[in-house]
Parts: structure tokens; sequence; C-alpha cells
């Protein structure tokens, strides 16, 4: 079929989606229904232009610099594929968790216009349309940070609104340095006219999109907007914000700096996996001293950019070294955990949501033995964290399994410094897994196993049966995305084959093996080994122990007649021992209030209250804003509201220029 | 027989155990258990009953199998008397470290669903120790497996070792991860029973019976796992290449001597080192994770 008219036919079916609430009367009950198809089509169209020549979809010409131009290639097609997976299971979850909503149908309005939003972003072919698409995906996606209207969401959109502009701001500038030098607006015109630039200029062309794209990516230093505003929006949104819109920030990387400038110094590719390093690193760290579990997995959102980045910088790397199959693969691996990690901190944000929508609470330290009354939820939400942290057989595994493949064959690179930077960056890789495991321990231990915490947690039931197929679509995905790989790297390999020019062919069903170093993997091997060997570790300890009964007791209480929730371990006391070996990045405080009935024995009441120091914020944001905020003092007194003052000015201007002017 | 060589360590590890002990015990003057004594422990076990909190959920009772099932799957991808490993596809080195971390992960999960504070401090611990051991572990090999191109064991194991200084600070950092990994004194003391001290032990603190054979039975071959990758990495001389009988029977014979060497070592580190303060530990894994990266770069700007 022809994905031209597919697309076609996805966006009038968001379109009608976005509008059903308006034409009619329960028209909302239909909204994500058609989102749902919306989504299947989409995807289709995406998986079609994976296989098939170009495809131009809209072109209109209007005016000088007016050139509308919508078309998909293979790396378009694996981005609309991405983004139309996670709307589909978002959109079937959605159904349930927006029932009792206030303004439903402004959310399927704003829901469906942000995923075609970001459809129409991932299709641009020229300046305009791309900044056009661009700031519509801020702009709706702001209205939804804010959905809840209170003054947490405003300042949250506040500071998202902020930051996303600045990044559009060098987006813009970046887009009108490339028309200088190119005279064009169309990406292909750009993309052949590119060689021409002078050297000088394609460096501040890659600076520009590291800030540009990056604030949308959510790179460290850039990230402060998103462990804000991803929490503030409802969870389905916050979903697809972390799932799939930061990526498309990696999508608009990857096409001018990959595609459209071509091959970069070797200090481009360093640069990026140093920055992938302290995403990562810095990201999973930060991660780990959230107690809310959707800051919690926001900031696990700048962690998975970083290790997208770590793939992206090698594949760089090997390109300038000429090793086009190895660069191919390191953006098998990039790809591969843009898909991966659009699937799983999906599923982790609607399994939040749904952890919301039961127990009324963002704080983990408010939950516990959540795993018993919704025991769906506990199970995807456990799926989605051993994906997270790359533990076998599941997703993350393959593509980290790659990143580090693709880290370790850096040392085939000229140079001395990508020989050693490249597996420091495997070490910080490694790391980042380890820091990624212990925080995921916390937030489901903490949050499902256990005693309830709280009344709230008590109280919890398990969510209605469109929240559950939603995230059981997610589940299933994680788990069949990490044991048939071959699956993914055949959809991705033409989208690499056009940004490389190899396709890297590694893959064999089952199997991943790296021919030129005989490293291999096979996920589903290990499922099934372990599938066995549990069952015969059972059948064995029957048959040396026999058949023994099971007696249920209380948990070991050292004599003390019960024991509480609250003398359960919390997620502070889970973390404390990272806050004392990374004080130094923490800079932690804390407060011990201690009033007595009689000093020093009879004590009445203990408040203990401890933070760490938000760095990025304190010593970074904070003094900038304070500076605005000060020179925005002094520019006031020339805003003195006066009639008079104001003519004053005006005559003064129009003397000056008489004068300057001739 | 090639198929069949995860089996050893299956068999053997609860007389590595054995061993430790028997070692230390004559380092301490003390007669000492005998080296059977562990799989006397687990027959026991196995014969008991269980006790099983209420508080638990299923991920209590799925923890044991997953613990077990994965230090096996990770036993299964090395060589232990020949390097003809059939199962090397299945996983490298890489997945063998991830497959132990995921055992790690319910183990420590385990630990937190009983809702005692103990559990809790040990999943605690445990996971601080690994974000510690991981990092320098994943390096120290690095350093091997570029040296031999690949990071499939096998071809580690067979490729011509060169003990070189980057070869001696590898494996020295590896040494120091194997005390953390398998819950040694200075790191943490395998037979402390005083909860405020426990690493591993507080973890598996609510298992009993049947369930803590298995978590016992899994730490023991994961300590032999751990010894044999030192050896198939850092000193591989003796192994078979093929898989013939008498070059297996020699091999197994080298097999032995180092894994009595490697159980020498620890008892030795173990009596003469007294049990660190946990937030001492950075200041030791830390040193390790530096060695680890001056091996790879001096294995980079020497090339050897």
């Amino acid at each position: 079929m022809d994905p031209k008219n597919l697309i076609y036919t996805g966006i009038f079916i968001y379109l009608s989606a976005a509008a059903s609430f308006i034409i009619l009367p329960k028209g909302k009950r239909y909204t994500y229904i058609l989102s749902t198809l919306g989504a299947l089509v989409i995807a289709v169209s995406g998986l079609i232009m994976m296989y098939f020549q170009p495809v131009k979809i809209f072109s209109s010409h209007i005016a000088p610099g007016f050139d509308f131009l919508f078309k998909g290639d293979a790396f378009s097609g694996f981005f609309i594929f991405t983004i139309s997976i996670l709307a589909f299971a978002v959109s079937v979850y959605s159904t349930g968790y927006t029932k009792n909503m206030k303004n439903q149908g402004m959310m399927g309005f704003f829901f469906n216009l942000f995923i075609l939003s970001m459809i129409a972003v991932v299709l641009s072919g020229t300046i305009i349309t791309f900044l056009i698409s661009w700031e519509t995906m801020s702009i709706v996606s702001y209205f939804l940070v804010t959905f809840d209207r209170d003054v947490k969401s405003a300042r949250a959109g506040l500071v998202y609104a902020v930051m996303t502009h600045i990044g559009t701001a060098f987006i813009i500038a970046l887009f009108l340095i490339l028309y200088k030098y190119t005279g064009s607006m169309r990406f292909a015109e750009i993309k052949v006219m590119a060689s021409g630039i002078p050297v000088q200029v394609r460096h501040l062309i890659f600076i520009f999109s590291i800030i540009g794209f990056g604030t949308k990516a959510g790179i460290i230093p850039l990230h402060t907007w998103l462990p804000r505003a991803h929490p503030a929006a409802p969870s389905n949104i916050s979903s697809l914000m972390s799932g799939v819109m930061i990526k498309t920030g990696i999508y608009a990387f990857i096409r001018i700096v990959m595609d459209i400038m071509g091959q970069g110094p070797e200090w481009w590719g360093i640069t990026i996996i140093v920055i992938g390093a302290v995403s990562s690193v810095l990201g999973v760290l930060y991660a780990l001293m959230e107690h809310d579990i959707k800051r919690l997995l926001a900031y696990h959102s700048v962690e998975n950019i970083g290790i997208i980045l770590l793939g992206l910088g090698a594949s760089m790397i090997f390109r300038v070294n000429d090793l086009y199959p190895l660069s191919a693969l390191a953006l098998i691996a990039a790809l591969y955990h843009t898909l991966n990690h659009a699937l799983f901190k999906g599923l982790l944000f609607l399994g939040a949501g749904s952890v919301m929508h039961a127990a009324h609470t963002k704080n983990m330290e408010e939950m516990g033995g959540l795993i018993k009354s919704m025991p769906y939820t506990g199970l995807f939400f456990l799926v989605g964290s051993v994906s997270i942290c790359a533990l076998p057989p599941f997703n993350g595994f393959v593509s980290e399994w790659l990143t580090f493949q693709s880290l370790l064959l850096g040392f085939k690179s000229q140079s001395i410094i990508s020989k050693i930077i490249t597996p420091l960056g495997g070490a910080a890789l490694a790391l980042t897994g380890a820091l990624a495991a212990a925080c995921f321990v916390k937030a489901f231990g903490i949050s499902f196993l256990g005693m309830p915490r709280s009344g709230k947690a008590e109280n919890a039931k398990e969510s209605s049966i469109y929240m559950i197929t939603g995230m059981g679509l997610l589940a299933v995905l994680c788990l069949v995305f990490g044991i048939f790989p071959g699956i993914v790297i055949e959809i991705l390999s033409p989208a690499v084959f056009i940004l490389t020019g190899s396709n890297g062919a590694l893959a064999e069903g089952v199997f991943i093996n790296i021919s030129e170093t005989v490293s291999a993997i096979s996920p589903a091997a290990i499922i099934v080994a372990m599938l066995v060997l549990s069952i015969a570790a059972a059948v064995f300890i029957i048959i040396a122990g026999g058949r023994k009964k099971i007696k249920y007791g209380d948990s070991w209480d050292c004599g003390i007649p019960a024991l509480g929730p609250r003398m359960q371990y919390t997620a502070t006391a889970f973390t404390k021992p990272l806050r004392i070996i990374f004080r130094r990045l923490y800079l932690p405080k804390r407060e011990l209030r201690v009033s007595y009935v009689v000093k020093p024995f009879f004590v009445k009441s203990i408040k203990y209250s401890a933070e760490i120091t938000p760095f990025f914020d304190r010593y970074i944001y904070e003094p900038v804003t304070d500076f605005i905020q000060r020179t925005a003092g002094k520019v006031r007194l020339l805003q003195s509201g006066s009639l008079q003052l104001y003519l004053a000015y005006i005559l003064i201007t129009l003397v000056l220029l008489l004068i300057f002017g001739t | 027989m090639k198929y069949f060589q995860f089996i050893i360590i299956i068999l053997l590890s609860p007389l590595v155990q054995g061993l430790i002990k028997k070692f230390k015990a004559d380092m301490q003057g003390r007669v000492g258990p005998g080296i059977l004594q562990p799989y006397l422990d687990l027959i026991r076990l196995m014969k008991k009953d269980m006790v099983i909190s209420y508080v638990t959920s299923w991920i209590f009772r799925a923890a044991p199998y997953i613990v077990f099932a994965s230090t096996i799957a990770a036993a299964m991808l090395i060589p232990v008397i020949t390097i003809e490993t059939p199962f090397s596809m299945m996983g490298d080195i890489i997945a063998l470290i991830y497959v132990l971390a995921a055992g790690r992960f319910f183990m420590a999960l385990s630990g937190l669903d009983a809702g005692t504070a103990f559990g809790g401090e040990g999943s605690s611990r445990e996971m601080t120790v690994a974000i510690l051991v991981e990092p320098m572990i994943m390096l120290s090999v690095f350093t091997a497996a570029i040296s031999a191109g690949s990071t499939n064991i096998s071809k580690i194991a067979g490729s011509e070792t060169l003990y070189s200084p980057s070869h001696i600070l590898a494996l020295s950092a590896f040494i120091v991860a194997v005390i953390a990994e398998t819950g040694r004194i200075p790191v943490d003391n395998p037979d402390t029973h005083l909860e405020l001290t426990m690493i591993h032990e507080g973890m598996i603190l609510e298992y009993s019976g049947k369930y803590l054979a298995l978590m016992e039975w899994a730490h023991y071959m994961k300590q032999m796992l751990l010894f044999t990758l030192a050896a198939d990495i850092f000193f591989p001389l003796g192994i078979a290449a093929g898989g013939d009988l008498s070059a297996l029977a020699a091999s197994s014979a080298i097999y032995i001597c180092k894994m009595v060497f490697m159980a020498f070592l620890m008892a030795l580190i173990e009596s003469t080192r007294a049990k660190m303060r946990f937030f001492q530990l950075p200041s030791l894994l830390g040193g390790a994770f530096v060695l680890a990266v001056l091996s790879l770069i001096t294995f980079i700007m020497m090339g050897k």
C-alpha cells in the first residue's frame, strides 16, 4: 500500500479524534478508540517507509522562504514506528486513565495533537516545516504539562517553556547559519551543499545542535526542566513525553549532524561520548535520591539519553576512522536503545500513573505492599524495572550490550584519546547499570513490596482493564524485543544504512553475533536455560528433601511483639550509603530536631529531614535568573508609567536619529 | 564432556567453600569442620520445613529459583576444563556479569519483601557494594577483552596471555572484585550472625529450609564461578584446547590446583585482614578501580 495515503488516513483519524469532543455530544468516548486506530495506521506507514524509497507526502511552495515539504525516509520511518507503538499503548491506557478526569475533552484534543506534532517533526523536509512542527509540539506539550491547574504545574510549565525556547533560539540560529551558507530551506539541498560550509562554521553548527536539541533531549546540564515537567503532566502524557518526545531531540541531532553535515572531526564524537557519560551517571545518581516516583523516572530519562549518546558518539568516532560497519553497529546500539527506552520508560510512567491513580500519592514512602492489591500493575512495573536495568533477557540488555561492544571496539580507532575515552565510556555505562539496578530495587521494593506504609496504600485497588492492557502490551514488547533482537535489527538496518552506508549485519534470529570479534549473546537461550534450570532445581529439592509443608509466620522481629510498617526500611534509608559515598556531589543537608520530656532521656518527638543540594539549579540556573531579575529591576527605572516621560523618550530618539541618520 | 563442564561448578562448589573454611581454621589454629561440611549443611536445610513471613509476596518465593538458575546459567558460559564451550554463543563476559546482576537484583528485592529492617539494610548495602564493584570488574575485564580482540570468554581464555604490567594491574583489581562479590573479609563477613554487620546474610535472613539451601548453594557456585573466571582470564595456562580425554585429565588436575590456590588465597586474606568499616569500602574499591583504569591505559599506551 502507498504509505502516502496511509499517512493521510492516519492524520485524518488523529484530527477527527482530536475534534471528536467538539463535533459529537458524546464524542469524547470515541477519542482514544480513534487514537489507537490512527497509531496503527501510522505505524504501518512507518514500517513501509523503512523498506521503500523516500516518500514525498506533501509539498507546497507558497512564496520564497515559505517552502512546505513533508517527506519520510527510512530513518523518519523508524521514529514514526517508535512513536506509534507507544502512542498505541498509551491510547489504550488513556481510555481508562482519563475516565474521571476534569476537562476530558480538552485532554483528548491536546493528546492527539501532541502525537500528530511529533510525527510532523520527524517528517519535516524543510527548515520552515520543521520549526512550525517543533514549536507546535513544544506548545501543545506545555498545555499538557500545565493541564492540572495548580501552582506547581504552572511553575513546572514556566520552566519548561523557558528552557524549550532557549533551545529553540539555538535551533533557529543554527538554521539561519545553514541557510546563509547554502541558500536553501530544504534539508535535501542543504545536505548536498553542506560540504562547502567553512570548518569553523561547521563546529558552530555542531555546538548549536548540542545545545538546541540537547535541551529537548534533556542532556546534563540542560535537563533542569525534565524532572519538573514530566511529573507535573498527567501520567499518560509523561509517558509520551519521556518515551518519545525527548527522542525527537535525538532524531533532529542525528538528522542535522550525522545526515546533513556528514562527517565531522574526531572531537565531535568524543564530546558526545563525554556528554553521554556525564548525563547517564549524573542522571541516575540524582534519580536515586528521589522519592517522588515520577521525578525518579524523569531523571532516568536523562540517564537513558546519556546511554543513547554513548552509542551515537562511538558511531561518530568510527565514521571518522572509516570503520563503516562498526559505525553502523554503534548506531544500531543507539537506535535500538531509543526504541527500548520508549517502551520501558513509557511502561514505567504508565505504571506510576496506575499506582498514583490507586494510592493517590507520588511519594514512595507512603506506598508499600502494592504488589498484593495491584498484582498486574506490580508485575508490569517489575518488567519495566528489569528492562531499564538492562538485565537479561529483556530488551534493555540487548541495546546496552551492543553499546558496550561498540565502546569496546573503540580501540580500533586511530587516536590515543579515542582509544582511552571509549572504554572509559564503557566503565561509565557499567556504573550507570549498577546504579540503575540499585535505584529500581528501591523503586520497586519500597513501593510494591513489604507492608503498606500508609492508609492510602492499604486501600489501593487494581486499575481498570484498559490501563492494565496498555501496560501489558508494552511489557510484552519489552520481552519480545529482548528475546528476538533479530526482528529489531532487521527493521533498523535500512535506517542505519542510509546514515552510515553499511548495515552492519549482525543478527541471526535469536542470536546476535558480531562476526568481527566472535562476541555473541542470545537472551532467548539465557531465558530458556534459566527456565529449565529452575524447574530442575524445583524437582531436585523435592527429591533431595521430600515434600515439606510451608508454615507461615511473622517476619523476624528480634522478639519485639509486632513489627509495624513504620519499622520497615525506607527509601531514604535505602539510599543513605550512597548519600554518604557521593557526598561531594550531593552536598547533603540534614536537620535533626529532638524535643524532650526530660532531657536527655525521655524523647517526645524527633523530626528528621534530609535533602540534597540541587547542584545545577543552585549554581548554574539560580545565578543566571537572579542576574536577569536584577537587571530587569534596574531597567524598570525607565518604565515609570508616566506618559510625558514616554513622549520625551520618543522626542529624544527622534532627535538622535535625525542627527546621526544623515 | 564439553557440554557438561558447568556441572563441575554445581557439584564441587560446596567443596571449595569447605576448603576455604578448613584453610581458615588451620591458619587460626582451630580444628574446624571437615571440608564436606557445606554438603551436609545443604542436605540438612533441604530436609527442613520452611517458615515464610505473611508479609512476603510471590517475589520472595520466586527469588531463590531465579538466583539459583541465573548462577548456573552464568556458569554455563565459562570454560572450566576445556575452552570448547558450546554455550558460549549464549552469552559473553558482559552477558555473564549481567546474568549475575539479574540474580542479585531479585535477591535484593527478596530482602525488602518481608518488610524488616535487616533485609532492607542488607539489600541497600549489597546494591551499594555492587555499584562500587561493577565498573571495576567491567574495566578489568575490558583490558583482557581488548587484548584478546573479543568478549567471548573462550576466546579470551584461548588467547595468548601476556604477563605484562597491564595484566597484573587488571588481575589485582579483579581479585578485589572477587572478594567483594563473594562477600568476604574485608568487605563482608560471611561468618557473622550479628545483624548490624551483615550484608549478604542480612538479605537472606528471612529464608529457611529449601529456599535457604538454594540461596546458599547459589552463593557457593558464584564464588567458584568467579574463581574459575579469574583463572580463565588471567592464568588460563594449562586449560585444554580440545576435547580428548588425556588433555582433559591434565587440564582437570591443573584446574584443581588453581582452585585450591584460590581457596588458600581467600583464606589467607580473610585470616590476615580485619573487616573494614562499611564507609571505608569506597577507598578500597575506589583504589581497585584506579588500578583497573591504569591497567587499561597501560595496555593502550604500551600495547601489551
